[in-house]
């Protein structure tokens, strides 16, 4: 185990460094920007990886949290002035709050209602995004939001490399902080309990609180991606990128990718944000494809990409070992 | 006689016009062994769930050290002391059995969410020591061999074991134990029973359900007889062998 997440440790920093290298290849705006997207869809896949393959929770609403932590740094930047940094810590504490709110009576019940309470808390959010137009902009939108620096650098999406760090900076953190969490006491804490919630308790898990935090700091994370969305996209949001279609595909990130797995979320966010990027013609059609894919997923491999290379080079090492045994003889 | 250590009276349980226990008093002393047998049905696991909190009581009392147990949430009870293993066993199937026993240790352990986050790559002394005294335990339990190996990959024998080692892992005072020897074959039960002596000489006191009435006898220095949800007869061993209500539950009514 301890040299498992030796390998974890050392596949995160080789990670990281090859992303952190790709500006160098890529010099396609284009590119660069749907990376930087991906990047977006890491963070809030990761966060949603905690709640789903963690704490055996299912959140239907998850673009809500994405939504509640873009409009209020946006908001509290562009109306009230407020500097984006506190902004974004503003927004987790609200966001967090919202979650925890929600969380708190729905966790303690057995079963999935989590999934039902988060469905409503989307459309709600939805709903409130688009018709609280002195406060959102509305469907027209929320305007002049401005752009967040970093000791000196102004970070937009017109300055593409810049803002392709700064999210894969908050990217590479939050994996992080997501594998020490799991790797831990609270995050045994949390696995014990989506195998067994009876016999966790009877080891003193307290499974109704480990899966509100769970849930908190999902919300969380959803929150920071918020922030880092609302502070480059042409300093301007809308309603639709946090509506109902990007819960489903945050979703089927997490499902496609491998719940439950270090790189789950990185597998799933790269593959729906590709998808979502071919299907942006067909808008609507995007819901069809992301049906067609949870059921693929379900019947061929249930647990993911990530367990499926797993167990494929778990098969190709024996093989190996096997050959090189034979021929030692 | 040693000290008072649960004490259990009035306890009812009624599910739905059924009652599954009726009225059942009983005590346990620190450093006993003592089982609570009958025939299926008689209510001996629900008397399990009611203790720790997984199903809510109709009514008595249940004192573990004087604090009332009725009510608590499960964790709770736990952290008062009472470790419990289950009928079907309910290891944690995802994880190593290490890592099972890792999660016994989770009372004696302090690291939060926040804290274990933000670590970052330090050197995780506190998750070396947890390793380490889960390796003791399962080295004490004679299943080092199997610390790396997948829960649910074992045997029903080694499944059982597993589930003793991580319930002993959060050190508890009273361990219930929920028909340890179901499944097990002769040789593993005399294991198993050999193992239960063990663990009471260690200091811990066992509440014992069982249907093998070899290990019970072999074992147990007071047993209650409950059928169907209610007390029957209560004594040692020999008292309870040469009982004739007992004797006319397990085997059928005598009729004359």
């Amino acid at each position: 185990m301890a040299r498992r997440r030796r390998a974890e440790k050392i596949q995160l920093v080789l990670f990281f460094t090859a992303v952190a290298l790709l500006p160098l290849v890529v010099r396609n705006a284009y590119y660069l920007h749907i990376l930087t997207v991906v990047g977006l869809n890491l963070i809030l896949a990761t966060g949603l990886n905690l709640l789903m393959g963690y704490a055996g929770q299912v959140s239907l609403g998850h673009a809500a949290f994405y939504g509640i932590g873009a409009y209020a740094s946006g908001i509290l930047t562009a109306t009230y002035g407020w500097n984006p940094w506190l902004a974004m810590l503003a927004a987790i504490v609200i966001t967090s709050a919202v979650a925890w709110l929600v969380g708190k009576p729905t966790l303690h019940l057995k079963g999935h209602y989590l999934a039902m309470a988060t469905l409503g808390v989307g459309i709600i959010v939805s709903v409130v995004i688009r018709q609280w137009s002195e406060m959102t902009g509305g469907p027209q939108g929320l305007m002049n939001i401005p752009s967040i620096t970093l000791a000196g650098w102004e970070l937009r999406s017109d300055m593409d490399v810049h803002y392709f760090y700064f999210v894969w900076g908050w990217g590479c953190l939050l994996s992080v902080l997501f594998s020490n969490l799991v790797a831990s006491r609270p995050g045994r804490a949390l696995r014990a309990l989506h195998d067994s919630e009876l016999a966790a308790e009877t080891l003193g898990v307290d499974t109704a609180a480990f899966k509100v935090r769970a849930f908190v700091i999902s919300a969380a994370y959803a929150s920071i991606a918020g922030t880092l969305y609302a502070h480059s996209s042409m300093r301007f949001l809308s309603p639709t990128p946090f509506d109902f279609h990007k819960s489903i595909a945050l979703l089927v990130m997490v499902v496609l990718g491998g719940q439950g797995t270090l790189w789950g979320p990185v597998l799933g966010a790269a593959t729906i944000t590709f998808i979502e990027e071919v299907l942006r013609p067909y808008a609507d059609y995007d819901i069809i494809a992301y049906g067609l894919l949870l059921m693929f997923m379900m019947v061929v491999m249930p647990g993911g990409v990530a367990r499926a290379l797993g167990s494929l080079a778990d098969w190709l090492r024996e093989r190996i070992a096997r050959r090189s045994g034979e021929r030692d003889e | 006689m040693s000290e008072l250590l649960l004490e259990v009276a009035g306890l009812c349980k009624d599910f739905g016009g059924l009652e599954a226990v009726k009225d059942v008093s009983f005590t346990v002393h620190e450093g006993q062994i003592k089982a609570l047998i009958g025939p299926n049905g008689a209510g001996k696991t629900t008397i399990f769930n009611l203790l720790t909190g997984v199903l809510p009581p109709d009514a008595g009392r249940a004192r573990f050290r004087g604090r009332e147990l009725l009510g608590m949430p499960s964790h709770r009870v736990a952290a008062l002391g009472i470790g419990r293993t289950f009928q079907t066993s309910q290891l944690f199937d995802q994880m190593t059995v290490l890592e099972n026993v890792m999660v016994g240790h989770h009372l004696q352990g302090s690291a939060t969410m926040l804290s274990a986050a933000l670590r970052l790559f330090g050197a995780g002394a506190e998750e070396r020591r947890y390793r380490e005294v889960a390796m003791e335990a399962l080295a004490r339990a004679g299943l080092m061999d199997l610390a790396g190996r997948q829960a649910a990959a074992l045997s029903i024998g080694q499944r059982r074991m597993v589930e003793v080692a991580r319930a002993l892992a959060a050190e508890p005072q009273l361990l219930l134990m929920d028909e340890p020897a179901a499944g097990l074959n002769m040789r593993e039960t005399e294991r198993l029973a050999e193992t239960i002596q063990r663990i009471r000489d260690s200091g811990v006191t066992i509440l014992l359900v069982e249907h093998d009435m070899s290990l019970v006898m072999s074992v147990a220095e007071e047993i209650l007889v409950l059928d169907r949800g209610e007390p029957l007869a209560e004594g040692t061993p020999e008292e309870i062998r040469s009982d004739e209500r007992v004797l006319a539950a397990y085997l059928g009514e005598v009729t004359d």
